[in-house]
């Protein structure tokens, strides 16, 4: 009991609590990934068996997606525009946000509002215009016409992530940068930086998840293989008749698919964490 | 090495706030200069003026000769301290050490050197691979008195380098300091609130208040001679008592006893009867004989011990004077901050020797010493006198 229990150690009934709770919240948030990945090994007669351990394992639906031009396609143009609108909204994003702590100027906080009106307005409310200004800009259906408005809508969260973190790193760190003979960049990039590293990652994260998972840009802004990104493209999947759901592909897509953030969520979380612990100004 | 001059230099920020009044300043080549004051009073607005991480609203402050003021910081080859030692979490000692060094793009064998050099000097040799998190207070204080020192700058500009420290260390450190200053013989700026700091330390010292400098001297001018009531309350520990005062003819009535004017003193007055402040330093009160063997009642009172503090070499004993409501000028009250409320007491600290047997509530039989006498003007805080 809670009474009798050593000063120091967490009660029976709490650890019970804490460990029941996150087991039922994983399995929760585990069991469809689960039920996809138990999908895509099955082979085709099996799809439909009703059982979650595959009976026969086969990576059939791996090698069909894979031999269609399509997917592998739309993986590269996935990396690649996940990855560039993340290094431009962590890279604005880092720059407007030191701007925004450091430097006093007129509507400041203006700015920061603006930025997070921005994240809340509903991006299917552009859909019809921006597919408009595209075709005539020549933007749709390229990869910039996915990496602005990825950007566009990613850099408030960048910029507001990003200030919390800035926020922390005293100002005495600057100046001495600075009167160590640093210009304004190089005390940016020599010493805010590397302290600002896990909020540059949190940012990161952040924003990639965004771009690689977005669906609706994708679908709306792409017609083709030139920029078509894999959730677009998984709609687009069809079977071997149009009475077969190509439910074998679309599973194994799309643990392609969640493998790649996953791995970099995994990693920067580390990083995350060892960044906020090694970057203690005082101790 | 170079000489600081700064004239008429201000600083009034874009709300309104006036940091600093039109200041002229000059600080010798070589010299361990302080700024000393309460906070807020404008000294680290000073340094940051001098340092050039703020830009003043009016004047111009020159280093060797040449005008820096509107020089970036990293172009007037000066070198900072700070109260947070601002050194960077995320390198080593050598590291941080280096990093201004790397900035002036030094060749790899000279930065070496003069690393090697500055880390021997300050005793950091065994820890240049540590990082600033397994560092004590001391050791981060000296890799940010190393990061100055190797740039071999023009001048040192120390933003109260010490207060993060404890008492011990403080004093330990602030030797070392001065023995360093020496050695290099570099102009140095020592900004710190600490009286004691600014006394053992300085060769002269600046005493700010509200953004004006109170009065600059030697420790010993401000000490002896203090220019008005904040700059006498201000340096020296115990603090100095502060009376109300009047002037009869050629003696001086205090609220607990009277005393002839000492001569240098009365010289200089206008005759007649004046309200005056009167300053005692506590040691200038001293234990007096039984009053059977008084030759005059010159200066000595009774009182009763209120506080008696036993510091091992010396004894502090605050005693409590009746003031009379009407004595009180209001120059005394702004420098005591005390409010107005009838009849008041006052408390006096007296610095007796450490053989006093004197306990809280005891009967003492007092004296002032009319050699250490300073008086001051009961409206402008003014001191009176020569």
């Amino acid at each position: 009991m809670s009474a009798d229990a050593r000063p120091g150690e967490t009660p029976f009934w709490d650890r019970l609590f804490w460990r029941a709770g996150s087991l039922l919240v994983i399995v929760y948030a585990l069991l469809p990934v689960a039920w996809i990945l138990s999908l895509s090994l099955k082979p085709a007669a099996d799809l439909a068996d009703g059982r979650f351990i595959p009976a026969r394992i086969s990576l059939e639906h791996y090698r069909a997606i894979f031999a269609d031009a399509q997917f592998p396609a739309a993986l590269w143009n996935s990396i690649g525009i996940a990855a560039l609108s993340t290094l431009l909204a962590v890279v604005l994003g880092m720059l407007a946000a030191y701007a925004i702590v450091r430097l006093r100027f007129r509507g400041r906080g203006l700015m920061l509002a603006a930025a997070l009106s921005i994240a809340m307005f509903p991006p299917v409310a552009v859909i019809g215009p921006l597919f408009e200004l595209w075709r005539t800009l020549g933007l749709y259906d390229t990869w910039p016409g996915l990496i602005l408005p990825y950007m566009t809508f990613t850099l408030p969260l960048a910029i507001w992530t990003l200030a919390a973190f800035f926020r922390e790193i005293p100002w005495d760190l600057d100046q001495a940068a600075r009167v160590d003979g640093a210009t304004p960049l190089q005390a940016f990039r020599h010493v805010i930086v590397p302290l600002a590293a896990p909020g540059v990652f949190t940012a990161a994260i952040l924003v990639f998840i965004f771009a690689w998972n977005d669906f609706l840009f994708a679908a709306a802004l792409t017609s083709t293989n030139a920029a078509r990104t894999v959730p677009a493209a998984i709609a687009f999947f069809t079977g071997s008749s149009r009475f077969e759901l190509p439910t074998g592909s679309i599973a194994a897509a799309s643990v392609v698919v969640t493998l790649p953030v996953t791995a970099m969520v995994l990693i920067f979380q580390r990083r995350i964490v060892a960044g906020l612990t090694a970057g203690a100004v005082k101790g | 090495m170079a000489e600081i001059v700064l004239d008429r230099v201000a600083k009034r920020y874009a709300d309104g706030t006036e940091a600093l009044k039109p200041t002229s300043l000059s600080i010798a080549d070589g010299e361990l200069f302080v700024l000393v004051g309460p906070s807020g009073c404008g000294k680290s607005t000073l340094l940051k003026l001098i340092v050039g991480l703020e830009r003043p609203s009016a004047g111009t402050v020159r280093v060797g000769g040449e005008i820096v003021t509107d020089r970036d910081p990293k172009d007037r080859n000066m070198a900072m301290v700070f109260q947070s030692y601002a050194i960077y979490p995320h390198m080593t000692v050598r590291e941080n050490l280096s990093f201004p060094l790397r900035l002036a793009r030094l060749s790899r064998s000279e930065i070496d050197e003069r690393v090697t050099r500055a880390a021997a000097l300050l005793e950091l040799d065994g820890l240049l691979e540590r990082r600033p998190a397994a560092l004590s207070g001391g050791q981060r204080q000296r890799v940010a008195m190393g990061r100055a020192i190797v740039r071999e700058p023009a001048a040192f500009l120390l933003d109260e380098p010490l207060s993060n420290l404890d008492a011990r260390l403080r004093m330990q450190m602030r030797t070392e300091l001065a023995r360093l200053q020496r050695r290099l013989g570099t102009t140095t700026v020592y900004v710190t609130h600490d009286q004691t700091e600014a006394m053992t330390l300085g060769e002269r010292i600046a005493l700010l208040r509200h953004g004006q400098i109170q009065q600059l001297g030697t420790p010993r001018e401000l000490y002896q001679r203090p220019a008005n009531l904040f700059v006498a309350g201000f340096i020296g520990s115990p603090a100095i008592n502060l009376l109300p005062a009047r002037i009869d003819g050629e003696r001086l009535l205090l609220p607990m006893a009277d005393l002839p004017l000492p001569a240098g003193l009365y010289g200089d007055l206008p005759p007649g009867i004046r309200d005056v402040i009167a300053g005692i330093r506590p040691q200038h009160i001293a234990g007096a004989g039984p009053e059977a063997d008084d030759t005059n009642s010159d200066g000595r009172f009774e009182a009763r011990a209120d506080v008696v503090e036993w510091l091992g070499s010396e004894v502090h004993v605050q005693v409590e004077i009746p003031v009379p409501d009407a004595h009180w000028p209001s120059a005394l009250r702004h420098a005591l901050e005390t409010g107005s409320t009838g009849a008041e007491r006052l408390r006096v600290t007296a610095r007796l020797g450490s053989d006093t047997r004197a306990r809280e509530g005891d009967s003492l039989r007092l004296a002032i010493d009319p050699g250490g006498l300073l008086l001051f003007d009961p409206d402008t805080g003014e001191r009176l006198g020569d």
